[in-house]
């Protein structure tokens, strides 16, 4: 999106709003949701200037020049961020070719970086940024089917948007990832023990390494369990600056998560926890975010025999933060219809649209760029026909770092081609 | 009799006598054991009734007499025994259908243990039935009945050409699977395109490996099957020995006798199109291609041919055949006057199979089609009894029918619609609002779950 030029631009030629070579445009008229102290606001203006929100306020206000958006009876919100996905590091699942999510074995832990692997090009990005979805957390995936036992460390997390060019990057090494509880076992080798031995060992290798940095490099220090690369990458983690995306389902894994935390003092986030509503209370007490899957109500596993459609509900009620994501990433677009879902079971409404856009970006420090409309944020923003978490409502205007986006996808054209059946020309020679 | 999905549409009668030979006699083996438990009248006055007909129908009550709709009108006056209902500002349609679920063959906990749905040691496995795998203890079969679903056929998986009998079950907790089976309701043949049975048997080296071998497998069975059903045609007629038993082959004959409806896994339009050809050769209908993806850009011959789509709203991606999935292909289907289904093949998108159709009407909306609730709501209720040969039985809120109806609290259309009470054959089976028409398995048997539980 060409920010950072744009900035300097902006920085350069002063901060009139007037500016007619600003880029300046303005929402009018709809219902702002600015997930912000400002709560909602009717009838209300949101002006974007040089990728960022320069001001949000009520009733309607169009500066010289200014692009206008009409939202008279629309909705406005910050762009959707998916607190998880692979976009960008899939294109088709079962194309081994197209899949860089993961890794397998043990080689690379914390350090695999699944930043150096986004395609900005990726059709997915079109599909879900026309239905909302602006930002997204892609982390790496668990070695599944891996015949060696594999780390539980899956490698780092970073924020991206969705806007399709090669600017992509906002936060790279966003969150650690690992996984405890029955994945974790898998990776280890067979047991949650196994797995909760590697991550402490991980962990305090960390920590031996930070104060012996120039002993180990001279080869004067005992072996750690892994590599140069990942005691490097974990250094924020276990100084409490970068979140570990921890995932666990089964209430007994969630207090071990939320006893390593405390040893360790790091950030939480936990991924998953189909029974965190039975640890609600302690997750609130210790500050953990949870990633929410809120139509995950059945034991699909002996890990998640208690899952629940009120998880979310109740952990909210304790005062968790919640986030909604299911992984999706073709279908990131039902971000919306997630955070429906625990809205139609308890989910008080601004805590489902906060799920889905200002809480993931406050959950990764992020909170002062994006997620919420208000001055200085970065100007993701959608306007949406109808209630966002509505299944049957759709942006009408999408925009990344201030830049409308074309309603265009390949799902769009191949709409596009196919609609009219009875056109003489061959599909190959309508719409290209 | 050949079943035709377009005459049984007109006619609505044809499919008398087309149901299984094996469910008209009780007494039979594998045959259905379900019975309705007696239920007294019941008055569900001033509701919004989608008939799953195509028409909505305001301010209206819906009398149910001995599990059939006896009444559908306004201001009905009930028998002194009724239970009444009172649904002003509720909505009331049929019972949610899905024509592709595996519950119970691929039960909850996803262990392999229950791992019950692909016979995947031969290409042809058309001797195999589902319902020999379906765990009635499934605890998705009472989170499915909270999202209003009373009906569902049970596939075999994918991995195989031919994966064997699907079974039509009533969403009722019992302890086997005959006492879920829906009286009358044909057996389903699974079939299966693509990249899966190539994929399975190719990965071993053995054939199919290819598209191409896909067909030579489909056409050296239906060869097989076509001799042993004339032998068997021969035999009855008096002419020759009746063949020995062969659980496959008796079950591609019935399929060419029109008795078992085929139910074709099948992504891709030129596949479809050629699962079309085969079906000319050996001349039998497909009832149905599931999942579908690229319907949309054959809608026209599916039309023709009278072949329903089961789709999903927006799946697309997953795999190479489902690359070009877009969320206009419900509503495309139909606009063409195709019949469109929206299954679910999933135990969590089989609970909120009306919001799946809601998406999809939304899609049709922004592409410029004109389609109403009423109209949408076809796809998860009568078209998908048709393609189930129950539309005689089910689907349709209409005198005569089994009462098999769901109350919601508001349009079912919207994300925060529920289920507030599900009948099935007149018989209240959930109630949101009342713990004891709310049913657990044995499995999920003192696993209490949050207030609010799994439903």
């Amino acid at each position: 999106m060409k920010y950072g030029h744009r900035t300097l631009l902006f920085v350069l030629v002063g901060l009139s709003c007037a500016m007619a070579h600003a880029e300046v445009t303005v929402i009018v008229g709809g219902t702002v949701h600015t997930m912000s102290d400002a709560g909602t606001l009717q009838d209300a203006t949101v002006v974007m200037e040089d990728g960022q929100i320069s001001a949000v306020r009520r009733g309607r206000y169009v500066p010289d020049g200014a692009t206008v958006i009409e939202a008279d009876g629309k909705v406005v919100t910050p762009g959707l961020f998916a607190a998880r996905s692979q976009l960008g590091l899939v294109e088709v699942n079962a194309v081994a070719g197209t899949v860089d999510g993961g890794q397998q074995g043990d080689r690379y832990t914390a350090a695999f970086d699944v930043a150096d692997s986004f395609n900005p090009d990726s059709s997915l990005l079109a599909v879900n940024r026309v239905a909302g979805v602006t930002r997204a957390v892609i982390v790496p995936s668990p070695a599944w089917g891996a015949e060696q036992p594999s780390a539980v460390f899956s490698g780092s997390a970073a924020v991206v948007h969705l806007g399709g060019d090669d600017d992509f990057l906002a936060v790279r090494k966003a969150a650690v990832v690992a996984h405890i509880g029955e994945t974790g076992g898998y990776l280890a080798g067979g047991s949650r023990s196994a797995a909760l031995l590697s991550l402490t060992e991980a962990l305090e290798d960390a920590i031996d390494y930070k104060a012996h940095r120039d002993a180990y490099d001279a080869g004067a220090r005992r072996a750690y369990s892994v590599s140069k690369a990942d005691l490097e990458a974990l250094q924020s983690v276990i100084s409490g600056e970068t979140p570990l995306m921890l995932s666990a389902h089964r209430a007994s894994d969630i207090r071990v998560a939320i006893d390593l935390a405390d040893r360790f003092g790091l950030r939480l986030i936990l991924v998953g926890g189909a029974e965190a509503w039975k640890h609600a209370d302690r997750l609130a007490a210790s500050n953990t975010t949870v990633i929410n899957s809120p139509q995950s109500n059945l034991p699909s596993g002996f890990d998640q025999l208690a899952a629940s459609l009120s998880n979310a509900r109740a952990l909210s009620e304790a005062g968790v933060r919640v986030l909604i994501a299911d992984g999706s990433s073709h279908n990131a677009r039902n971000l919306t219809q997630l955070a429906g879902n625990a809205v139609a079971h308890g989910l008080p409404w601004q805590d489902g649209l906060a799920a889905i856009t200002s809480a993931p970006a406050e959950a990764l420090g992020l909170g002062d760029k994006f997620g919420k409309l208000a001055t200085g944020m970065v100007a993701d923003v959608v306007v949406w026909d109808g209630d966002p978490l509505e299944v049957t409502a759709h942006p009408v205007a999408v925009f990344v770092e201030g830049e409308r986006v074309p309603s265009e996808s390949r799902q769009s054209l191949l709409r596009d081609r196919y609609q009219a059946l009875d056109d003489a020309r061959p599909p190959a020679y309508r719409n290209r | 009799m050949r079943w035709l999905m377009g005459l049984a549409a007109l006619g609505g009668v044809l499919l008398a006598g087309c149901g299984a030979p094996e469910d008209q006699d009780s007494a039979a083996a594998f045959a259905s054991r379900y019975t309705a438990a007696p239920s007294a009248p019941l008055l569900i006055r001033g509701a919004t009734v989608l008939t799953g007909a195509g028409e909505r129908l305001d301010n209206t009550d819906v009398l149910v007499i001995d599990g059939k709709i006896e009444r559908v009108g306004e201001d009905l006056s009930a028998p002194r025994d009724a239970r009444i209902v009172d649904a002003a500002g509720r909505y009331v349609t049929p019972g949610i259908i899905d024509v592709h679920s595996h519950l119970g063959v691929y039960a909850s906990p996803g262990v392999d243990a229950h791992s019950d749905g692909n016979e995947a040691t031969s290409p042809n496995t058309s001797e195999v039935w589902a319902e020999h795998s379906v765990w009635p203890q499934d605890p998705g079969f009472a989170t499915a009945l909270a999202g209003g679903v009373t009906t569902m056929q049970i596939l075999p998986g994918s991995a195989n050409l031919f994966g064997g009998r699907s079974v039509t079950v009533k969403n009722v907790f019992a302890r086997t699977v005959n006492e879920m089976k829906f009286p009358g309701a044909p057996h389903g043949l699974k079939m299966a395109c693509g990249e899966n049975p190539k994929r399975v048997y190719g990965s071993r080296g053995s054939a199919p490996s290819t598209r191409m071998g896909n067909m030579a497998g489909y056409r050296k069975a239906w060869i097989a099957a076509s001799q042993y059903r004339d032998k068997r045609q021969a035999a009855l007629d008096g002419q020759g020995e009746m063949p020995d038993r062969d659980l496959a082959l008796e079950t591609l004959a019935d399929v060419l006798d029109g008795e078992i409806l085929v139910h074709n896994h099948c992504y891709r339009a030129d596949e479809m199109a050629a699962m079309i050809e085969l079906s000319r050769e050996f001349d039998y209908q497909i009832t149905a291609f599931h999942h579908a993806v690229e319907s949309y850009k054959i809608a026209d011959l599916l039309a023709t041919n009278n072949i329903c789509s089961a789709l999903w709203a927006d799946w697309w991606g997953f795999k190479m055949e489902a690359y070009d999935g877009i969320v206009e292909n419900v509503a495309f289907v139909d606009a063409a006057n195709a019949c469109a289904i929206v299954h679910s093949d999933s135990d969590i998108d089989i609970q909120r199979l009306n919001q799946e159709a809601a998406k999809a009407m939304a899609a049709g909306r922004r592409a410029g089609l004109e389609i109403s609730e009423a109209h949408a709501l076809r796809w998860i209720t009568s078209n998908a009894a048709k393609a189930l040969g129950i539309d005689d039985q089910t689907g349709t809120i209409r005198v005569g029918l089994n009462a098999d109806l769901v109350i919601w609290d508001r349009t079912p259309f919207s994300v925060y619609s529920q289920a507030q009470q599900v009948y099935i054959d007149g018989v209240l089976m959930y109630d949101r609002n009342d713990s004891d028409f709310q049913p657990v398995t044995d499995f999920a048997l003192g696993r209490v779950s949050a207030p609010g539980g799994m439903q």
